[in-house]
């Protein structure tokens, strides 16, 4: 299936990336490359495939059917890093971030 | 003998002798970075102040007895891990200025193993790339260039080529370098390194910049086999910070490289023999089966028949994981920003201005396939194709204990080539990207030249948790092949 202008203005702004108008056509010819070149997946039959999420690797020993990922204890584990956080900020007001206004 | 011709095994016996000081060998590899580093542009960050101090403790350790098992070793950090206190750029104009509050785990245990940081190292943005020419702060230069062409600059492979170039021409010793597709294996490959990517969850990745997260796995590239263990040795272990971090006890690595290969049995994929593969690439796979039946291996022809798909599987994975990773960089909450109007156009302007031009384009290939009326057609399929990917392993594995296939189906190429096509560079890592699918152990070991006196490798593959084979075999094909060529750009 081939994208259109549209369509990749809209995966755009799904992506919140600003794009110009006049790079769009560019952008859809690259993308539509890539797009075609991953079609070859329909010719392999996955009827009744199991779809693999994840890296895939259990941990030995792991009883039957357990998934890779390891349960933890709900618990706060962290925090009262507020001089941390905000270390990289682009722009706090105290100990919050800064944003422009966002209701009005 | 100068200090940078050691190799780490050699460095390490060098400083417990107290032959060499700390301080000697880290001046060393600094003098080297400052000599090399304008040309091949391998680091991003230079360290040397906090470089020097670090290996004057060392030298205080080693003197009171109380020396880790990396003790004053000058190691270079590929800029996607977290410093404390030392920017982490990711390659990103996004993250240009970012100075991590935190040490990422795998940093923190080589420092925690006497380790000497040098500096970072360049790589493409957000790993995202076969030839380190995505990265915001320049492309990297490959140490080695053709006997015939000596005026063309080659690209180091990537992303991980800040890693490989300075291991190669001898600015680090070692280095840490992640794999999501083939970003250690490749770059090794191209710049006649050995590297490894260990089994999904051996390393933890807290603190490693994230790509596509069921992909990524961190590991070393060093100068051979046995360095690359003693590397893993460090960095491997469980971490409760990630949760993919797998509780399994971490071997000596380094026993397993001498080996040997008797009565292992080595599938040789048959769908690895690609069409338009260069000839030189065929013979040097077919040397490599050669020097396994002769160091007394049973080789086995296997099949992994969904090989084809593994790359057009992985360019819906990876973007479709990306796309999320990479939500966080906003303007907000650290990284560059870019005002706008209302906080809408501050994100969009601000995305805009801090990504590449590759790394936007999987933004959004990610983003289309996880939109309503995509999904399935494309990311579901994408998953059940990577299933059977892993299940053609999980098949092999019944007939053999590893694979041995070429690492790149060429030789490093000029940086002015291929990099306007982005599906020719994805096809780089046309050998290595399965086992990221399939979450498996890989490695790559310098093997040869080909006509034009560039480095070519060849990789093992090896079951989950067993890089103990995968090194056991890397070792026979490192002693067999005796590579010791040299690029002409080294300290």
């Amino acid at each position: 299936m081939s994208v259109d202008i549209a369509t990749i203005k809209r995966v755009a702004t799904l992506s919140r990336i600003h794009v110009e108008d006049a790079a769009l056509p560019a952008l859809a010819a690259e993308i539509n490359a890539i797009l075609g070149w991953i079609e070859q997946l329909r010719e392999v039959d996955t009827t009744g495939v199991e779809p693999m999420a994840g890296g895939g690797v259990v941990s030995p020993g792991a009883p039957a059917g357990a998934t890779a990922l390891r349960w933890r204890a709900d618990a706060v584990t962290d925090g009262a890093q507020a001089e941390a956080v905000l270390a990289n900020a682009p722009d706090r007001e105290g100990a919050y971030l800064g944003v422009p206004k966002v209701v009005e | 003998m100068r200090p940078t011709d050691l190799t780490l095994a050699q460095a390490r016996v060098a400083l417990a002798a107290r032959e060499l000081s700390a301080r000697e060998l880290t001046q060393a590899y600094l003098d080297a970075i400052a000599t090399l580093n304008p040309r091949l542009n391998a680091y991003i960050t230079v360290t040397a102040e906090a470089a020097l101090a670090a290996a004057d403790a060392s030298d205080s350790r080693l003197a009171a007895g109380t020396a880790g098992p990396l003790e004053g070793i000058p190691l270079g950090i590929k800029d996607l891990f977290c410093t404390a206190g030392t920017r982490t750029t990711a390659g990103s104009r996004i993250l240009g200025d970012f100075v991590p509050p935190y040490e990422s785990t795998i940093t923190a245990q080589l420092l925690r193993d006497g380790a000497v940081f040098l500096g970072k190292l360049n790589l493409d943005e957000f790993a995202m790339g076969s030839s380190n020419a995505t990265s915001a702060f320049g492309p990297v230069e490959n140490p080695w260039s053709r006997a015939n062409d000596p005026n063309t600059r080659l690209v180091p492979g990537g992303s991980s080529g800040g890693s490989a170039a300075a291991v190669a021409a001898r600015m680090a010793l070692g280095a840490t370098a992640t794999d999501t597709g083939g970003s250690i294996r490749q770059p090794a490959a191209f710049c006649g390194v050995a590297g490894i990517k260990p089994t999904y969850g051996r390393c933890s990745r807290f603190g490693v910049v994230a790509f596509a997260s069921s992909l990524d796995q961190a590991g070393p590239i060093a100068r051979d086999v046995m360095d690359c263990a003693i590397l893993l040795r460090s960095m491997s272990g469980f971490d409760p910070k990630d949760s993919t971090s797998v509780d399994i006890a971490v071997p000596d690595f380094a026993a397993a490289v001498g080996r040997g290969v008797k009565g292992m049995r080595i599938g040789i994929p048959r769908e690895y023999r690609m069409e338009g593969m260069p000839a030189e690439i065929e013979a040097l796979w077919q040397q490599g089966i050669a020097w396994m039946r002769d160091a007394g291996a049973t080789i086995v022809d296997v099949s992994l028949p969904h090989t084809k798909y593994a790359l057009p599987t992985y360019y819906i994975v990876a973007p479709a994981e990306a796309s999320s990773n990479l939500a966080r960089y906003d303007g907000v909450r650290f990284g560059a920003r870019v005002a706008g109007g209302d906080l809408t156009e501050l994100y969009e302007r601000t995305r805009a201005a801090g990504f590449g031009a590759e790394v936007q384009r999987r933004i959004m290939i990610g983003t289309y396939v996880l939109s309503a009326g995509y999904y399935d057609a494309y990311y579901l399929k994408a998953q059940q194709v990577r299933a059977l990917i892993k299940r053609d392993f999980d098949r092999a594995w019944e007939v053999c204990d590893a694979l041995l296939t070429p690492a790149t189906p060429s030789a490093a190429f000029g940086l002015d080539e291929k990099q306007d096509d982005p599906v020719a560079m994805y096809l780089n890592d046309v050998f290595t990207v399965t086992a990221n699918l399939a979450g498996l152990p890989g490695m790559a070991v310098p093997a040869g030249l080909d006509g034009q006196g560039l480095p070519l490798g060849l990789q093992i593959v090896g079951k989950p948790f067993d890089e103990e084979g995968v090194f056991a075999v890397a070792g026979a094909v490192e002693r067999a092949a005796g590579f010791a060529a040299m690029p002409g750009v080294r300290a």
